[in-house]
Parts: C-alpha cells; sequence; structure tokens
C-alpha cells in the first residue's frame, strides 16, 4: 500500500509541476505570445472549477445516499450555458468594457460605484465560501487517510489540511498577485487549473472505465446492475428536483470563483461560444459514471463505508494502486484549483471593498502624497488571501471535520445565489436602483442565515432547539424551517423558495419606490445598453485636478512604466507639447476606468475624486462634460489641421469667407425663392382651373388630363408647404423628438423602401452592410429614417452613373458614422458647402425638388445630437451622417 | 389672323396650359423648355410673339432676352416675360433687359390671350 | 447640367404621417436566416428545462420507470443539446464574415 511519505512526495511533485505550468504560462504571457493562453479550450477548462472535491468525492456520496438528485447539480450549469444567449454574453462583455475585477465590482458598479453594495456582496461571498473552503481542505485530508488507514490520528489530520491550505496560499500569493495590471487577468492561474481540468476529468473517467468494463463486465451488465440495486427505480422528489437546478445555475453565475474565471479572466468572445457548447459536454462526461461507481461501490465494499470515498476505495479494493492514485491527484486538482480561483476572487473583492476604502478613509486627502499604492493594493491583496485560507482551516478545524460539512455545499449555493436578482435585474432593466439592490441582497441574506445557514450547524448548536419548535418568542410562523407556516417541506427547498422571492419582492419593490442617482442611472443604461457600444462613463465635471498628482498616483497604482506610458499617449492625443495631458473629464474618465481594473470601480473613483475634488455629479454635469469634449475635439482638430500647413488656414479662411458672401445672397434670395416655388405650382393649378371653368372646347380626355395635373400640382404645392413648416419648426427648435429604442438596420430598410417606393425605372442598387448595422439607437427613429430617405432619394435622382450603386457604410466606434457614397461624379467642389442651405440648387435641372432636403436633413441630425457632412474625395457623391452612440442615455 | 407663337418655359404644366388657351384662340404655338440654346431656337422659328420664362435650366430668361435684343433680326421682337418670383427687383430687371410685357405667375388665361393680342403685330 | 445637387424632390415620405406602410415586410434571405438562428439560441435553453423537467412525470409508484432508462435519457439530452448548440454558433459564423455576428440583443 502507498505510504504517506510516498503520496506525500507524488502531490509534492504534481504541485510543482503545476507551479512549472503557470510560471510558464506567466512567462509567455509577458513575453506577448499568449495567443494559445487565451485559446478557447483553455477557457473552457477552466470554467471546470465548478466541480470542486465536492463532485469529485461527493456525487458518488450523494448519487448513493440520495439517488439521481446529484445530477440537478451539473444541469442547472450545463442550462446557462446552453442558454449563453441570454445572460452570459451579456456578462462577459460588460465585465471587459467595464473592467470588472470582482462579482462585488459588478454590483457596486452597476449601482452608482456603491461601496457599501461592494461590502455586502463581499460578506456574503466570504461567509459563504468559507466553509466550502474548509470543505476541500476536508476532502484532502480524508483522501489521505484512505491510504493511511494504518495511522489515524487527530494530530496527523490536522497537519495535512494545515500544510495544504499553507501550500495553497503561498501559491496563489505567486500566481494571484504577481501583477496589478489593468486587465486583472491571471493567464498561469488559468493555464494550471485547465491543467487540474484534464487531470480530474481523465482520473473520474478512468476509475469509472475501470468500473464498467473492469468490474461490471460491459455497459449492459453495468445497467442490468444499476436496475437490480437499490437506486433501481427513477424516484426523485419533484420539488427539489427542479428547486436544485435553478439554485445550481443560479449559483454557477453567482460564486465568486465562477465569476472570476467565467468574466473576468474572459478575454474574447470566441471564448465564450466554445464553452457553450464544450462545458455542457464536459459536466456530463463528469456525471457519467458517478451512478455505476456508487453501485459498484455499493455492492462491493462492506457496509457502512463511507460513499463519499468509493473514488478511492473502490480501485484500492481491487488492488488498482495506480489508478488510487491517480484518482486522488484528481481530487486532489479538484480541491487546489477551486481554492486558489476562490482565494483570488476574495482577495480581489476584500482589498477592493473593504481594505482599500478603508485605507483611502484612513489617508483622507492625501491618495497623492502619501505611501505608495500600489505596495498597499499588493500587500492587502496578499494578507486578503492568507486570511480567507485561514479563515477556511480555520471552519474546517472548528467544526472537526464532521459529516456537517458535507452538506454545506448546497447551503454555500443558497447564500451566494442572493446576488442573483441584484446581478439579472442589473444587467436587464434599467429601472433597478441602489436601494432595490440593497433592500433585496438585505433580506435573502437574512432569511439565508435564518432558514439555514444557522440551522445547518443543527438544531441546538447556534439556534436553541426551542426556536425550531415554538418560533421566536413563541411566535409559530417565524419558526426557522417553517416560515409562514408553511411546513413540510425540505428544509433547504424552504430556504429556497423563501430567502429568493422575498429577496426577488425587495429588490423590485424598493426599486420601484427609489429614484436613482445621475451617476447610477448611467451606468444602468451603460450596462443594460451593452450591445450599442462601448462608451465609457462621463462622470468628471471638469476639476482641479493638478495632472502632477494625478500622475504621482498611478504611478503608484499602475507602476511607474505603465502610468507614463498612459500619461504619454494621452498628452499625444490632445495635442500637448509636455509629458502630462490637461486633467480633462474625457482623460479623467480613462485614467480612473484603468486605476478600476487595479482597484475595483469603487476605490478608483474615490482616488480620482479625492484629487479632483467634487464628488457630486448631476445630469447637468454630465450634460456639460459631453459638451466640452465635443467642443475639445473639435478645437484641437482645428489646431492640427493649422498647424500642418499655413496656407491651407488662408484657403480655408477664404472659402469661409466665400461661403459667408454666398450664403448672403441666398439669404436675400429665400423670400424670393419661396415666392417661386410656390407661384410655380399655383400658375399650373390657375390656368387648369380656369380651363375646366369655361369648360368650351374640351374633349373629355383633356379634362380628365387636367383635372389630375391640377390634383398633382395641389400635392406639390403641400408638400412643399410641408417641408416648409417642418424647417421652420425644426430651425426654432419647437420640435419634440419622439425617442426610442431602434436598430438601425430597420430605420435603414424603411428608408430604403420608402425612397425606392416611387422609383422611376431608373433602378438603383443599394448596398449595405449588414453587420454594422446591428448596431441599437436610442433616437427619434421616424426623423433619422426622413433624413435617409433624403439621401438615399438624393442618390436616386441625382447619381449620373450608368448603373446606379448607392454603398452605406456603417462604422461604429465612439460615435456612429453612417457614409452614403454614389458612384456618380459627385457635387462640385464649389458648391459642396452650400448644399446644405435652404433652396440651395447647385445644378439648374429641374428635378421637382424645392432643395429643402438637406437643409431638412441637417435640422434633424442636428436636433438628435450628430451631424451630416459632404465627403469629399470619394468618388461619388458621399455624405457621412454621424450620430452619438450613447445619445440621451442619461436623459431617461 | 393667327400669327406664331414661341413658348419658353421649362414647367410641362405651364407649356400645356399656355398652348392650351393659345391654340383654342387659332395661335400656332410652339414650345422650348431649355434656355441654353433658346436663342438659336427663336432665331430659327421666327415667332411673331416669344413668351419667355425667367427661372430657365442653362441660361437665364434676362440673359436670353439681353442676346436677342442685341441681334437686328430679333430686335424688336414683341417678347412677354413671365416670372414666379414678384419682387419689383424683377420687374425692372424685365423692362432693363428689354421685355416688352412682365407679368407674374400665377396669371389668368385672359391676361396672357390679351397680352399675346396686344403685341401681336397686327 | 453640372451633376447631381444638394437638392431633393417633393417625393420625401414624411415618416411620422406616411410611413406606417412602408416597413419593409420582409427581409432578404440571410438577414432572415441569422434571425432565426438566434431565434433558435434564445429557445434552446427553454427546451432544455422543458426536457430535462419531464422526468418529474415519470415518478409514478404504480409503474416506476427503470434507473437505466432514466438515466439513458437524461444524458441523450445532455450530448444532444451542446451538439445543437455547437451546430448553431457554427451556422451564425458561417452566415457572416463580421467578427462577431451576434451583435444582436
Amino acid at each position: 500500500m502507498t505510504t504517506l511519505n510516498a503520496l506525500a512526495s507524488i502531490s509534492v511533485l504534481y504541485v510543482l509541476f503545476l507551479f512549472g505550468v503557470a510560471f510558464f504560462a506567466e512567462r509567455a504571457s509577458r513575453r506577448g505570445r499568449a495567443t494559445w493562453l487565451r485559446a478557447p479550450i483553455v477557457y473552457t477548462l477552466s470554467l471546470s472549477i465548478y466541480c470542486t472535491a465536492w463532485t469529485f468525492y461527493g456525487a458518488v456520496g450523494s448519487a448513493a445516499r440520495n439517488g439521481f438528485e446529484y445530477l440537478t447539480i451539473y444541469l442547472g450549469p450545463s442550462l446557462v450555458l446552453i442558454g449563453w444567449w441570454w445572460v452570459l454574453r451579456k456578462l462577459v462583455r460588460i465585465g471587459r468594457v467595464q473592467r470588472i475585477t470582482s462579482i462585488a465590482d459588478l454590483i457596486s458598479s452597476r449601482y452608482g460605484k456603491s461601496n457599501l453594495l461592494g461590502v455586502g456582496v463581499t460578506l456574503l461571498a466570504v461567509i459563504g465560501t468559507t466553509p466550502y473552503i474548509a470543505l476541500q481542505l476536508q476532502s484532502v485530508t480524508l483522501s489521505v487517510e484512505v491510504f493511511n488507514l494504518a495511522t489515524p490520528g487527530g494530530a496527523e489530520e490536522q497537519s495535512t489540511a494545515f500544510w495544504v491550505a499553507v501550500g495553497l496560499a503561498v501559491f496563489t500569493v505567486i500566481f494571484g498577485t504577481r501583477n496589478l495590471d489593468a486587465n486583472e487577468r491571471h493567464h498561469g492561474v488559468v493555464m494550471a487549473i485547465a491543467v487540474e481540468a484534464i487531470v480530474k476529468l481523465t482520473a473520474l473517467m478512468a476509475v469509472g472505465i475501470f468500473v464498467v468494463w473492469g468490474i461490471a463486465g460491459g455497459v449492459s451488465e453495468t445497467l442490468t446492475r444499476i436496475d437490480a440495486s437499490e437506486l433501481g427505480n427513477w424516484e426523485v422528489n419533484g420539488g427539489r428536483w427542479a428547486g436544485l437546478m435553478f439554485l445550481s445555475a443560479a449559483a454557477f453565475l453567482c460564486l465568486p470563483r465562477m465569476f472570476q474565471v467565467m468574466v473576468v479572466e474572459n478575454d474574447n468572445d470566441p471564448q465564450l461560444r466554445m464553452a457553450a457548447w464544450a462545458f455542457p459536454l464536459y459536466l456530463m462526461l463528469m456525471s457519467l459514471f458517478i451512478v455505476p461507481i456508487a453501485v459498484v461501490g455499493l455492492d462491493v465494499l462492506p457496509a457502512g463505508s463511507n460513499p463519499d470515498l468509493f473514488v478511492l476505495t473502490v480501485p484500492l479494493a481491487y488492488g488498482q494502486n495506480a489508478l488510487a492514485l491517480l484518482s486522488f491527484l484528481g481530487g486532489f486538482s479538484s480541491a487546489t484549483s477551486m481554492v486558489i480561483v476562490a482565494a483570488i476572487a476574495l482577495s480581489t473583492m476584500v482589498s477592493n471593498h473593504i481594505v482599500m476604502p478603508i485605507w483611502l478613509r484612513m489617508n483622507e486627502g492625501m491618495a497623492s502624497v502619501s505611501g505608495d499604492v500600489r505596495y498597499v493594493v499588493l500587500l492587502s491583496r496578499r494578507l486578503s488571501i492568507a486570511g480567507v485560507l485561514s479563515l477556511g482551516y480555520l471552519y474546517y478545524a472548528q467544526s472537526g471535520g464532521g459529516a456537517a460539512l458535507s452538506v454545506i455545499g448546497l447551503v454555500a449555493f443558497t447564500g451566494v445565489a442572493q446576488v442573483l436578482p441584484a446581478m439579472l435585474g442589473g444587467i436587464f432593466w434599467r429601472g433597478a436602483t441602489r436601494v432595490g439592490a440593497l433592500a433585496g441582497l438585505t433580506v435573502g441574506f437574512v432569511v439565508w442565515l435564518y432558514t439555514l445557514y444557522l440551522p445547518s450547524f443543527g438544531a441546538g448548536v447556534i439556534m436553541p432547539l426551542s426556536l425550531f419548535e415554538t418560533g421566536p418568542f413563541g411566535i409559530g410562523w417565524l419558526k426557522p424551517e417553517a416560515l409562514f407556516g408553511i411546513s413540510g417541506i425540505d428544509p433547504l427547498l424552504h430556504a429556497v423558495i423563501w430567502s429568493m422571492s422575498l429577496n426577488m419582492v425587495a429588490f423590485f419593490v424598493a426599486s420601484l419606490a427609489s429614484f436613482p442617482s445621475p451617476l447610477e442611472r448611467l451606468q444602468g443604461a451603460q450596462f443594460v445598453n451593452i450591445q450599442q457600444g462601448t462608451g465609457g462613463t462621463r462622470s468628471w465635471s471638469q476639476g482641479v485636478a493638478e495632472a502632477e498628482d494625478l500622475m504621482v498616483m498611478a504611478q503608484r497604482i499602475l507602476g511607474a512604466t505603465d502610468a507614463q506610458a498612459l500619461f504619454l499617449r494621452e498628452a499625444r492625443r490632445q495635442g500637448s507639447e509636455t509629458h502630462l495631458p490637461a486633467p480633462t473629464p474625457e482623460f479623467l474618465q480613462i485614467l480612473e476606468r484603468e486605476l478600476a481594473g487595479s482597484v475595483g470601480a469603487a476605490t478608483a473613483h474615490a482616488m480620482v475624486g479625492q484629487i479632483v475634488g467634487g464628488m457630486s455629479v448631476s445630469v447637468e454635469d454630465l450634460m456639460a462634460v459631453a459638451d466640452e469634449t465635443a467642443q475639445m475635439m473639435e478645437y484641437s482638430a482645428t489646431l492640427e489641421a493649422q498647424s500642418q500647413e499655413l496656407s491651407r488656414t488662408a484657403a480655408q479662411l477664404r472659402a469661409v469667407n466665400d461661403k459667408l458672401t454666398r450664403l448672403s445672397v441666398q439669404k436675400d434670395a429665400f423670400l424670393s425663392q419661396i415666392s417661386h416655388e410656390l407661384r410655380t405650382p399655383m400658375t399650373s393649378i390657375r390656368a387648369f382651373s380656369e380651363i375646366l371653368r369655361d369648360g368650351e372646347g374640351i374633349t373629355p380626355d383633356e379634362q380628365s388630363k387636367y383635372s389630375s395635373i391640377i390634383h398633382d400640382e395641389a400635392i406639390r404645392l403641400t408638400r412643399l408647404l410641408d417641408d416648409l413648416l417642418d424647417l421652420s419648426v425644426l430651425e426654432n427648435g419647437q420640435v419634440s423628438l419622439n425617442l426610442v429604442d431602434g436598430k438601425l438596420e430597420d430605420v435603414l430598410d424603411r428608408a430604403a423602401a420608402a425612397a425606392l417606393a416611387h422609383d422611376d425605372k431608373r433602378g438603383l442598387e443599394i448596398q449595405r452592410d449588414w453587420t454594422g448595422e446591428q448596431v441599437w439607437l436610442n433616437t427619434d427613429t421616424e426623423r433619422l429614417s426622413q433624413v435617409f430617405i433624403n439621401l438615399i432619394s438624393n442618390a436616386r435622382k441625382y447619381c449620373d452613373a450608368p448603373q446606379r450603386v448607392l454603398e452605406i457604410r456603417v462604422t461604429s466606434g465612439d460615435a456612429l458614422m453612417i457614409d452614403f457614397i454614389d458612384n456618380g461624379s459627385g457635387v462640385a467642389p464649389e458648391a459642396q458647402d452650400v448644399i446644405f442651405e435652404k433652396f440651395s440648387r447647385v445644378s439648374d435641372q429641374k428635378a421637382g425638388g424645392a432643395g429643402l432636403g438637406l437643409a431638412i436633413s441637417r435640422q434633424i441630425v442636428t436636433r438628435l445630437g450628430g451631424e451630416i457632412s459632404y465627403l469629399s474625395g470619394e468618388r461619388g457623391a458621399a455624405f457621412r451622417v454621424i450620430l452619438p452612440l450613447n445619445h440621451a442615455l442619461a436623459a431617461q | 389672323m393667327a400669327g406664331h407663337v414661341l413658348v419658353i418655359e421649362d414647367e410641362p404644366n405651364i407649356i400645356e396650359a399656355i398652348k392650351f388657351i393659345l391654340s383654342r384662340e387659332g395661335w400656332n404655338v410652339a414650345t422650348h423648355s431649355n434656355g441654353e440654346d433658346a436663342a438659336d431656337v427663336v432665331r430659327a422659328k421666327s415667332p411673331d410673339v416669344l413668351i419667355l420664362d425667367v427661372m430657365l435650366p442653362g441660361r437665364s430668361g434676362y440673359d436670353i432676352l439681353r442676346e436677342l435684343r442685341g441681334d437686328a433680326a430679333t430686335q424688336a421682337l414683341p417678347v412677354l416675360m413671365l416670372t414666379a418670383r414678384g419682387q419689383t427687383k424683377d420687374r425692372e430687371m424685365a423692362e432693363s433687359a428689354g421685355a416688352s410685357r412682365f407679368m407674374t405667375k400665377p396669371f389668368s388665361n385672359a391676361e396672357v390671350l390679351e397680352a399675346v393680342r396686344a403685341l401681336a403685330p397686327a | 447640367m453640372t451633376g447631381p445637387t444638394g437638392t431633393e424632390d417633393g417625393t420625401v415620405v414624411r415618416p411620422n404621417r406616411r410611413s406606417a406602410e412602408k416597413i419593409p415586410l420582409f427581409v432578404e434571405r440571410q438577414t432572415y436566416r441569422r434571425r432565426r438562428l438566434v431565434d433558435a439560441a434564445r429557445a434552446l435553453p427553454v427546451l432544455g428545462v422543458l426536457l430535462w423537467l419531464l422526468p418529474l412525470l415519470w415518478a409514478v409508484p404504480s409503474e416506476p420507470t427503470s434507473a437505466s432508462t432514466g438515466l439513458i435519457y437524461v444524458f441523450s439530452v445532455w450530448l444532444g443539446l451542446p451538439v445543437i448548440v455547437g451546430v448553431l454558433i457554427r451556422a451564425m459564423h458561417r452566415r457572416s464574415d463580421s467578427p462577431d455576428p451576434e451583435d444582436e440583443p
């Protein structure tokens, strides 16, 4: 039999191997050869930390004790991934765009960067995770014990758990807090976990294959054996089956360690697209042999054997030491990977939401001058890791490693699932508020503590026995396991139903009843509309920040090299001569986001706030920021153009002068233009109505022809009046916009259909950019479509190519650019800057137009917060419509 | 009695109306709708009365009229100018260019007929 | 004639008044297929829930279902759904050359 020493050395060798993998991956990523580290398969495998030792050993135990219920724990997460389109896709995008560092950060950031919420979620996570870590330590200890039956003893057990905890702390500190870069990704750790994922799958499948083909003698024999066993009939408790499936799905999304690997470590969309199908298959394979192992274990091992250890004891009973050893490594992998990632996730949360805010509070106003923040952050992370693991170890030591631990898995699931309403509400419902999230979390947490967590220690341990029998102070309907007098439900199900439903009700009602701050509303809009674009939060009004102070602070958090590179880059972009960018709102926002990657959104906001001053932000401020940014960009663009070539500036000035002259002529001509446009159709109408009135010498054909001319001209007149009214309303700013959410594709579809409806066989082919058009806008889609109709109609009427082609290109960046480019000969250069004026008519060709279309279009686009311009230098006539992507988000 | 009238106008509906009104009274009506070569058409057709619009594609009615007045063959041609811009300035422009009559759109049919009759050489 | 002009004619359809009937009823084939793929992706988890809740109906004490039948059913669904997801994702990508065709909320 394998000796304890051999086992210890094998474990150490295995851990060294993992160190090697992590080290190698980390080095490769630092050298920029990280492509394979970001491979979708690595991401998929890293999700396997869902399968802890609780799965590896406990699933067989659960199957042996409770039958098929264990399946639900893996069916729930499978459903989450199969439905990746709904939640995960959105979650990982939010995580990437907003640089979310943990689930506490997500909740805090979504609800106006509230640190109170961050602290709440962190505490919930610590309380929910600590017993879980203890469970892992216990499983390692138990598995060691199996090999070492000869020397059972309290002291040795405790020391195994202790040294495992120490070893894991060292590993996590080394690879989990190695770098404090902005994206908070740990390539080394993720790679090691991916390797462990393979080890545990291989181990479990090897034992399963041995059991099915080695012991039972084949698939059909195994199935017969299952049917003949005490698990022979398909019996599941309906409530628990459905409830556990929901619970495991919820926990899968909310567990801090799952959020870490799934969202924080996510790097690109293809990763998720692979995980969506591959991870359910992984879970399926992990679950496949559980029942056979349980059935065979119950069959061949003496009654009273611990079914939690069948994965080890069955191979050992058949003398398969090597297989048992592999299985031991599988369990060891499951335990260690869970602990490592959980420790990283928790330490990030504790450090960002508890330690850093306290430290900042203690050093009020000193963020720029006192100690090295970077060092403080790293230290607080390392201490947090040590703290989390100590807590886990203490919990294990205190609970005595008894059977009490095995039930803790589902209890912890229910605890962390309390974050679900605030999380899903936050990413799908703009009406969710900070107060609502706080209310929901608090209610859910309290109900969970009262109905499940505290009772889980057993009646009489923390809660007195009388509480269970008569309720607190004799209030019967408050009995912890029979709230509101509803008894007889399974205690776990009881707790899940009440905690989740009361949580949701509190969250919803408090959200409806409260009013969010501007920052919350802005964040809410950004989270809910994440697909629309990647605009950041505009949250700093121009303050009194000194660039030097910011530089000093940033250096301490990001490190000197990175901070200097960032500042230099921004300075260049602003066109500044020095190395320091001006503390514009835009720059502060970028800086804050970079810092948020290291210390979390709320802390970064507070730190920048200390230097910049002025923490309160109103909607007016936000508008002002947006305006200033736009002006700044225009201004710097002009400067750049001027410095490039002085003569060009002169030419521009001359052009402006010319334009003004022409405009003034046009202004003079405005009245006579209106007069002309109105009188022309009136002439026809009058002449023909007189002809009809006189009635002499008209054939019936002529009569009907002339009537229809009168009719057509009357319509033309009406349209003209409509256009004039439209324009005057738009120009006077009296128009009320009807802002709705709409997809660009739909607006263009509608415009193209309307513009080509009256097509006169001349034909116009429209080339669209289908993928670029999948952009959501919050704008007046009716008005916008009016603009597009004008542009398309113009191409149809004025493009002089034999085969008319209009290309519509869409580019989204900070703003959305829609270009309409045809293949005609374009607008003559001297006419390009007046075409947007009223009645401007470049050619004398009569095209039936009054010359108001582009003027109206320009007014509309300006009202929508964008601009329209003529692009010179394209092959044909080219118009560009620029729309702000986040337009009116803050207005809701 | 009837003479030849040439209508230079770019709105097809207005051409149609004038043509109908004048033809009914027995005039021979020719039409042309482009400004650029209008002067050549006038010289070729040598009408008795010319009805000339101001806003024409290619060339303005004033320009055409000035050219006609500078040409001996058309110096005395009676010209009825039509304009849709009803400002005093336009009337002055028409007079200085040498229009025989000036009429603002919209006009009544009787007015046009009367003007053409008056302008036509007896 | 100096080419296209900056004007437009009177055929402007003012959408707020007249274009209700102008919304295209049909989109081109490619767009149509893509939308249906997205619908399928949305429906899959619902299908999964239904299929996996189905075993609850078997729990009739009088005629018990054997464990092997139950396991084979659950695991078949477990193999089938991810395969369908994989095929869907692949199809979405074949239909579009863009880096991310899923930009449709």
